[in-house]
């Protein structure tokens, strides 16, 4: 008996694994359709609307990329995964890519066997309280129950934090984002722990918003990227110039607006050659030459796709900080098309 | 063997492998043999292959590898610089500990239950009905998120009990108190108890492995066996004095000596006294946190296969000929003796077997402990642990393997009990 268990496990997980073994851009052209997993409920980064379709910051990174192989944002299917289950959903080849706040992490890259393939929202962990609680600064949080979202990395930085700072406390891990809200608006924790612009997002969508605070330690380094498996390295190029193509934009001042005028008028080469007007680049990666056009036609560029979802001007309010152009004194730094 | 002295006339066929009856049997196992082989070198092969594939290799030194992260609720010490192996181990005792809590409690309830099914009283007999057809026709994780919720939004928030310098100035109370002489708690977070302490402890000592082991418990479970010892030795001396002589010597107040007198002077001279929780800063310190995670899962899955056993008790006890209970009634036994003299030791023949089932069911369904967010094997191994690493399929195969022992050491000793209430055929 104990044998037949044995391979009954052994079967599974070779006829799961089987199944990605083929080319990822032959799989999605195949099938007219991007599998994306994404956020179960994240307001801003990835959620369900009213209407039951996804919107959200990630989620316009799968956009952008079912846009550019498909020639239509529209042909993508979401997958809500929890950050339990999402590396293993990608790894045995459920989702074609992850744009789900996966932080890059070395073990992640390395022994996890995923790509991360371009930063999407460089984030950093840090702690929410009720003012009524009278905290002030995560330093003061000894003893006090944490929520935590359990297979992440912050529960790791977590331990790492009250550890480092001679500070003990009691972990609640929870399942997904949805939850961790459920259990910290009850009281069952004193502290939600998760990256900042979670906290923003989480917050944004509690009742009592304004009786929350956000404590001011920034507790870790969060580099959020959009990850592939590890191995075809081509649909991780298609997916990270994709992206890319939006971060570039941003910085010519490429909007989805004015894309076909720029398109006509503009003399500027490297513009041209993003925009597939001259040389070949999206052949190089198995696309056709009008890919990033396509990409940015999606949702806007990079800096849209924030101001959208994100921004200052929506319920998360986020500034960009860390996530502005180089030119602004941020990191996102799309490399030359050339 | 008596074929085998008559040879066929005729040389071995390659035919005969099917027609004929001596050899068809076997013939069909060795195929069926080679073909379940076959299937298992491809599965295995195919295995390989893909984890070659992905740059993943199958070995389990992952385990004693730091495991950086922290649980809740540990039963032997533990801290995130511990190896996930200790992590492991963490998690299989809090499996443990909620299934062989569970399945004590379930037994008891479910055999209350299950005999007041059958009692007379319409109203009782139709509660007990309403119970078991509610509790055993809705999902269990249905019900094990009923209880976390219940638990965690009816009880109210520490801070809740806090009485400040403001408020006993202004005579107000505070909006939740605790139980019982000020000694219990029930948040929204768990249940606080008072605890025991040692002025003059004994001290621990560490029998290896990090695991320590108190010498004060130790100290008070040896007097208390010996004590209980002498009670049996005083005991059955009394009997034997009546027997001689017929007079039976006053045995009340030695007896209450001999069981009380040294645990209470054991516990005086260690200077044991209790400690009670009081609110701090976040929450309740002090005194023994019980999480409502485990309060959750335990009362869940106690209700739920209490309401499976209860209809096996039922159908013990009616598998019970009527002339039984007659026969006992016309022996002037009456209706609470004969069940428990006559009626449920017969019964447990036909009950044991399947509570054997019932037995294995509460604790492979305690894996849904996640949903309360108690860490028991599934949480650590199979979660945290599976995820933190990416070693899928060892975690995997490691948790069944763990599982399966788990079922079958069940299974097993339930099978030795079952033999010694089996009836006795000679």
């Amino acid at each position: 008996m104990k044998k037949s268990v044995f391979f009954g496990t052994v079967a599974l997980v070779a006829l799961v694994a089987g199944a990605a073994s083929a080319s990822t851009l032959d799989d999605v052209k195949a099938r007219g359709q991007l599998i994306c997993g994404v956020n179960p409920g994240l307001t801003g980064f990835g959620a369900p609307d009213a209407n039951g379709n996804y919107q959200g910051f990630d989620v316009a990174a799968c956009k952008a990329v079912a846009a550019a192989v498909l020639g239509d944002p529209m042909k993508v299917q979401y997958k809500a995964l929890t950050g339990e289950t999402r590396f293993t959903a990608l790894a045995s080849g459920e989702v074609d890519m992850l744009a789900r706040n996966s932080t890059w992490t070395f073990g992640r890259d390395t022994e996890l066997a995923l790509d991360f393939v371009a930063v999407n929202y460089y984030d950093g962990q840090g702690f929410m309280v009720n003012k009524s609680l009278g905290v002030s600064s995560a330093k003061e949080l000894d003893g006090a129950t944490v929520c935590v979202q359990t297979g992440t990395t912050t529960e790791m930085n977590l331990a790492d934090y009250f550890k480092s700072n001679n500070m003990t406390y009691t972990p609640v891990n929870i399942a997904d984002d949805a939850e961790g809200q459920q259990k910290f608006l009850a009281g069952a924790c004193d502290s939600y722990t998760t990256d900042a612009s979670g906290l923003a997002a989480s917050r944004a969508t509690m009742p009592n918003a304004a009786d929350i605070v956000i404590l001011p330690e920034i507790i870790s380094k969060e580099p959020l990227a959009l990850a592939v498996r590890h191995g075809d390295n081509n649909w991780g190029d298609i997916v990270r110039w994709s992206f890319y193509a939006l971060v570039a934009a941003e910085e010519y001042g490429i909007t989805k607006a004015n894309l076909e005028e720029v398109a006509a008028s503009t003399q500027n080469p490297e513009i041209r050659r993003l925009l597939g007007l001259e040389g070949d680049m999206g052949k190089k990666i198995g696309l056709d030459n009008d890919f990033a056009k396509r990409a940015i036609m999606a949702s806007g560029n990079y800096g849209e796709i924030f101001e959208a979802n994100i921004g200052a001007s929506t319920s998360i309010g986020l500034a960009r900080g860390l996530n502005a152009q180089w030119t602004q004194g941020g990191l996102m730094y799309a490399p030359p098309f050339r | 063997m008596a074929l085998a002295s008559d040879p066929p006339k005729d040389g071995f066929r390659l035919s005969m492998l099917i027609y004929d009856t001596r050899f068809r049997s076997i013939t069909i196992q060795i195929v069926v043999l080679l073909l379940f082989l076959a299937g298992l070198v491809w599965l295995l092969h195919n295995a390989y292959v893909n984890l070659e594939a992905k740059g993943k290799d199958f070995d389990f030194h992952f385990l004693w590898t730091r495991a950086g992260y922290d649980l809740a609720q540990t039963l032997i010490p533990y801290s995130n610089d511990d190896t996930h192996f200790r992590a492991l181990i963490e998690g299989l005792l809090n499996t443990l500990l909620v299934s062989v809590l569970g399945c004590i409690l379930a037994t008891v309830l479910g055999t209350v239950i299950g005999v007041l099914r059958l009692s007379h009283n319409w109203l009782v007999a139709r509660i007990m009905t309403v119970y078991v057809e509610t509790f055993r026709n809705i999902p269990l994780l249905l019900w094990i998120l009923l209880m976390g919720t219940i638990l965690a939004e009816t009880r109210p928030v520490p801070k809740d009990f806090r009485v400040t310098e403001a408020m006993k100035a202004a005579g107000e109370e505070p909006k939740a108190s605790m139980w019982l002489f000020d000694s219990i708690a029930v948040t929204n977070r768990g249940t606080n108890v008072p605890a025991p302490v040692f002025d003059n402890s004994l001290g621990v000592v560490d029998i290896g492995w990090n695991l320590p082991v108190s010498l004060n418990a130790l100290a008070v479970i040896a007097v208390m066996a010996a004590s209980f010892w002498g009670w049996r030795r005083f005991m059955a001396r009394a009997k034997a004095v009546q027997e001689t002589t017929g007079r039976r010597p006053v045995t009340w107040w030695p007896s209450l000596l001999i069981l009380f007198a040294p645990i209470i002077a054991l516990l005086y001279a260690l200077g044991f006294h209790l400690d009670y929780p009081k609110i701090t800063k976040f929450d309740f310190t002090g005194g023994f946190q019980m999480l409502h995670s485990f309060t959750a899962l335990l009362i869940a899955l106690t209700l739920y296969t209490a309401a499976f056993i209860a209809e096996i008790v039922r159908a013990g006890i009616q598998a019970i000929s009527k002339g039984q209970s007659e026969a006992a009634y016309a022996l002037g036994l009456r209706p609470g003796r004969t069940m428990s003299l006559v009626i449920l030791p017969q019964a447990l023949r036909v009950i044991v077997p399947p509570l054997i089932s019932q037995f294995l069911n509460l604790t492979k369904n305690s894996s849904l402990a996640i949903a309360v967010s108690y860490m028991d094997l599934r949480g650590t191994l199979g979660g945290i642990t599976l995820n933190q690493t990416g070693r899928e399929l060892e975690c995997m195969l490691l948790m069944m393997l763990i599982y399966l022992t788990i079922s079958l050491t069940i299974s097993s000793l339930m099978n030795i009990y079952n033999k010694s209430i089996k009836l006795k055929e000679r």
